[in-house]
């Protein structure tokens, strides 16, 4: 097998690999920073060299309307939006996972309006945590190549049906050249190969999608709902497994760096993990027991995963790029400190947002979170979340 | 086309895709409409449908009207979805991924999906040229949330947003003419039609598959309930619609116009608006004025098709 190492923008090597997954139908409407994923596969079928149906929409709502419907008819399905386009998009969002319609998104995540922002944070994507997607956080280029035949594969499994989100950090990842292993297209049709959709809508087979309901029928629907997204984590786990076993690059819902022996470990999501991981380093160094905690896999919650990684340890203090307004604190610190509760031996969370809108997080910064953040779990101040970097 | 009813009948394809059992109001004419549609385009067809009274009449989960391919997402998008539809399916036939075939795809909406919410998906679709069908149910109002009124809902009509009051006539803006608006894009094929004149609408629909390329055709659908008539009456209120000029029937092919029906007689504005409830305010003075714009409006019409009045 041939692999080909290459340093490239993450944004290109992320549409390489869209086109490598052979898809039918891209929908594409322009919005920072996911540009240049759709400007880059808009190049690859002008050149014919993926044969697929580009569809320049009129606005985000109509690209995941058309993503709909060429999955409804079992076309393989991209599409690509960040921040006021997943807004406008979010009805119809919400209405591909009802409907049980693989698709993957690549979601460059950024901040949403107002004031109006078009730099890196998470508010976005964590307005459509309830949708019923499958959500992975990738950290680095390679992960953001990786995760769209994993993805695909995922999503369009007959036991799954869902569509699924790769959340990238815009402009830290997508803007980013890297280096980036490409795999043989070979290597790609073995892990990846064409699959026909049962019940896809075709004259031969006649089905009727998106039917409305009753009270005495919504219930149960929203339940199947439920029971898709949560029992799709051992495929989603396999599927990652499989791709390591042909890769040897082998990703786990929740991964931790040097967090066995850790008292304290910082818990990020998608590209913050690089730089928390520098600084642990950094700080083990020094005689601080830290560690790093990261999470991959946001829907399905790996609830286990995320227990066995952390029970037994004094504290956590968890980096959120998004804030839920007079709520208790971020979503993740909020989710985990759910997660954890009445657990023996779960440990307190000292909870951080930070970054929001691109500002920027240093290694410094990192390291003062982490301090700040071990010194607030001793005192027993591990109410609400601290807004890190607050000017004035 | 319409002396020769007596044998266009027997031609008509006996088979149903648009089944009985539905859910709609008695004398529903856009339930008639649908089903008329359903015939002309035949079982190798893929609806995609707006939320709306069809919707919702013909799709009670677990039940289902439709014996063809049918996917209903939201309010503003079947002109979206049918665009996947149709580009899914080209890709994977192009492909080899499945066999090649014939197959109509067709969007369908009612007035206020289309003037109004969908009115951007429409126009990108069209523009777009994606082979496809796009048929307005129009019935002039919101009817299935409780006949609210759109921008298709004529001058003058009193809906429960636009009421008939002491300050107000009802409705006091002019019907958005959505065909028009269609026929702006530079489609190949674009159309009025009436429940009514059901050989005419097949003929129309089937001529909107056939053509390659976005097809717009805009369907009349008389609601009893909405209009405030009695049921048994939804097919004489097409009938004056198109008789008295309000909605004439015509066909623009490649740009170019072609009326479809000109009424032996014209009929005063007046037959068609008394008796339906929602017109039973008007004034014989409202009632002329209304009168010279549907002149006006047909004098075009006829002018485009080069027809002599």
């Amino acid at each position: 097998m041939a692999t080909q190492r290459k340093g490239i923008e993450v944004s290109i090597a992320m549409a390489d690999a869209v086109a490598q997954a052979n898809v039918d139908v891209i929908a594409a409407y322009p919005i920072t920073p996911q540009t240049h994923i759709v400007e880059h596969l808009s190049e690859i079928v002008a050149n014919g060299e993926l044969d697929a149906e580009y569809v320049p929409v009129e606005s985000e709502h109509s690209a995941m309307s058309v993503c709909c419907g060429s999955s409804a008819v079992g076309a393989r399905t991209f599409t690509s939006t960040s921040s006021q386009g997943l807004a406008l998009m979010a009805e119809i969002f919400y209405i591909a996972a009802s409907m049980r319609l693989p698709m993957v998104m690549a979601l460059a995540n950024r901040s949403l309006s107002g004031p109006l922002s078009i730099w890196n944070d998470h508010t976005d994507t964590m307005m459509v945590r309830d949708a019923g997607w499958i959500h992975i956080f990738v950290e680095n280029g390679q992960e953001c190549y990786d995760n769209v035949f994993c993805g695909f594969r995922i999503s369009e499994d007959p036991d799954i049906m869902l569509p699924l989100a790769i959340n990238l950090d815009g402009f830290i990842l997508t803007h980013m050249i890297e280096p980036v292993i490409y795999e043989d297209n070979e290597t790609i049709r073995k892990y990846l190969p064409d699959v026909r959709m049962k019940n896809a809508l075709h004259p031969d087979n006649p089905v009727s999608m998106g039917c409305f309901a009753m009270p005495e029928i919504y219930t149960e629907a929203q339940m199947s709902r439920e029971h898709g997204v949560r029992n799709s984590y051992p495929t989603i786990v396999k599927a990652w497994q499989e791709w390591g076993d042909l890769t040897g690059r082998y990703y786990k819902p929740v991964e931790t760096y040097r967090a066995d022996d850790a008292d304290y470990c910082i818990v990020t999501m998608g590209s913050y993990g690089e730089t928390a991981m520098e600084v642990v380093d950094a700080l083990r160094e020094e005689g601080e027991k830290v560690g790093v905690v990261k999470i991959r896999l946001w829907r399905p919650f790996p609830f286990d995963d995320f227990r066995k990684a952390v029970l037994g340890k004094k504290s956590l203090i968890v980096i959120d790029r998004a804030i839920s307004f007079g709520g208790p604190g971020g979503p993740v610190a909020t989710e985990l400190r759910s997660a954890l509760y009445g657990k023996p031996g779960a440990p307190t969370i000292v909870n951080y947002v930070a970054g929001l809108a691109g500002r920027d997080v240093s290694r410094n910064d990192f390291k003062n979170i982490i301090l700040e953040g071990k010194a607030k779990a001793e005192k027993g101040e591990t109410d609400g979340f601290t807004l890190y970097g607050l000017r004035g | 086309m319409d002396k020769f009813s007596v044998f266009s009948s027997r031609l008509v394809d006996k088979s149903e895709n648009f089944t009985s059992g539905h859910r709609a109001c008695q004398g529903c004419a856009e339930a008639l409409a649908v089903r008329h549609v359903m015939k002309a385009l035949g079982r190798d067809t893929i609806v995609a449908m707006a939320t709306g009274c069809m919707e919702i009449i013909s799709s009670p989960l677990p039940l289902t009207s439709w014996k063809v391919p049918w996917i209903h997402n939201a309010f503003e998008n079947p002109s979206a979805v049918i665009s996947g539809c149709e580009s899914g399916m080209k890709a994977m036939m192009r492909k080899g991924k499945i066999p090649q075939k014939k197959i109509n795809f067709v969007a369908m909406g009612g007035d206020g999906a289309t003037a109004d919410i969908g009115m951007g998906p429409l126009s990108g679709a069209l523009e777009r040229g994606h082979d496809m069908v796009y048929v307005c149910y129009d019935n002039e109002a919101y009817m299935n949330t409780g006949i609210q009124r759109s921008s298709s809902t004529p001058y003058g009509a009193s809906t429960t947003t636009s009421p008939a009051g002491k300050v107000s006539i009802g409705q006091h803006t002019q019907k958005k003419n959505m065909a028009q608006i269609a026929v702006a894009h530079n489609i190949p094929y674009v159309a009025t039609a009436c429940s009514s004149f059901p050989f005419d609408l097949m003929d129309k629909v089937r001529r909107a598959a056939e053509t390659p390329g976005p097809a717009y055709v805009h369907v009349l659908s008389v609601c009893p309930t909405g209009w405030r008539i009695p049921t048994q009456d939804a097919i004489k209120y097409g009938r004056l619609a198109v008789d008295s000029c309000v909605f004439p029937l015509y066909e623009v092919i490649n740009g170019k116009y072609r009326l479809s029906y000109k009424p032996y007689k014209k009929l005063p504005l007046n037959e068609y608006l008394k008796g339906q409830g929602r017109f039973r305010h008007l004034t014989d003075k409202e009632i002329q004025l209304i009168q010279q714009k549907v002149d006006r409006d047909y004098e075009r019409i006829l002018r485009l098709c080069e027809e002599e009045e």
